[in-house]
């Protein structure tokens, strides 16, 4: 099956609805193994317990950059190749971002309280981040403000492609300023700066957020497909024609 | 397992992510429903579509 054929929503629902059990069951089993690992992983030398915080918050940052670069991808979607599911896999991305950038922001903010000795700091990877949410947040506001989803896509679209300047700020931002958050230990030149005892609970979370995020989004789809079948049956249905 | 003397932020994280995980799950499961309702009272009022396939029939 190549993406082509996946243009028809039909198609896609009927393949949705056959993996997503799959990947759902995937899931769980990644996440049920990544907590363990978590749970089991030993206190950090200088940071104690408190690192069993970074197992939950890096994925969680990860993927909220990683979505909005689902989304850019999409957005190209509907400019450039009018996709017919490009739209909808960027509506139904928003939200799922916006929790994930939410949770790394809270999370962080948790973890840096005892190991910083402040819940939030304006520094540059902290401030780009929380930029990055109030744009999902924008993002979800324009979609529910224009009624129509084709002219809402392109206005999202746009303000997607304006605001992934913002991603490579939010990776580099640690080594382009002097900011309270750590450099990058994990996705950096020469290999990760941390013990396989870490690294490898770190890494199976990473996953499993991950293909959490692709059932959702899916999921989510699924639901914005229907959606947009309700609606064109709703105005059939309001035009008095026959069907 | 001892968390040590900052376990309330350690708790407080994980019991917020599986919050907000949980919200997504949910909101995506009742929303498929709700769409799926919707589409069965149109089709039984009469609204169907050109096609002529069930709305609701995503298998």
């Amino acid at each position: 099956m190549t993406l082509i054929d996946l243009a028809n929503p039909t198609r896609f629902l009927s393949l949705t609805a056959r993996i997503l059990p799959w990947l759902a069951a995937a899931t769980a089993i990644l996440l049920l193994i990544g907590l363990t690992q978590s749970a089991l992983a030993p206190d950090d030398y200088q940071q104690g317990a408190t690192v069993k915080i970074m197992f939950i918050h890096v994925p969680n940052a990860w993927l909220s950059m990683f979505v909005w670069g689902v989304m850019s991808v999409a957005a190209l979607g509907t400019l450039v190749w009018r996709h017919p599911l490009a739209d909808v896999a960027a509506k139904a991305a928003a939200p799922i971002g916006a929790a994930f950038t939410f949770l790394a922001l809270v999370t962080g903010s948790l973890w840096g309280r005892p190991m910083w000795g402040t819940y939030w700091e304006w520094d540059a990877r902290l401030t780009s981040v929380l930029i990055l949410f109030l744009m999902y947040l924008g993002l979800i506001a324009l979609w529910r403000a224009v009624e129509d989803p084709s002219r809402a896509a392109r206005a999202a679209a746009i303000l997607t492609l304006v605001g992934a300047i913002n991603i490579p700020i939010i990776k580099f931002s640690v080594d382009w300023w002097n900011t309270l958050h750590q450099p990058a230990s994990v996705l950096r030149m020469g290999g990760p700066a941390m013990d396989r005892a870490f690294l490898i609970p770190l890494l199976v979370m990473a996953i499993a957020f991950s293909l959490l995020f692709v059932t959702l989004h899916l999921a989510a789809m699924r639901n914005e497909i229907l959606r947009r079948r309700v609606r064109a049956l709703q105005m059939l249905q309001a035009s008095g024609r026959p069907a | 397992m001892a968390l040590g003397p900052y376990a309330s932020f350690i708790v407080t994280s994980y019991v917020l992510v599986a919050a907000v995980v949980l919200i997504l799950i949910v909101w995506v499961a009742i929303d498929y429903r709700r769409q799926k309702e919707r589409l069965l009272e149109l089709e039984a009022s009469g609204v169907v579509r050109r096609s002529g396939r069930g709305a609701a029939d995503i298998g």
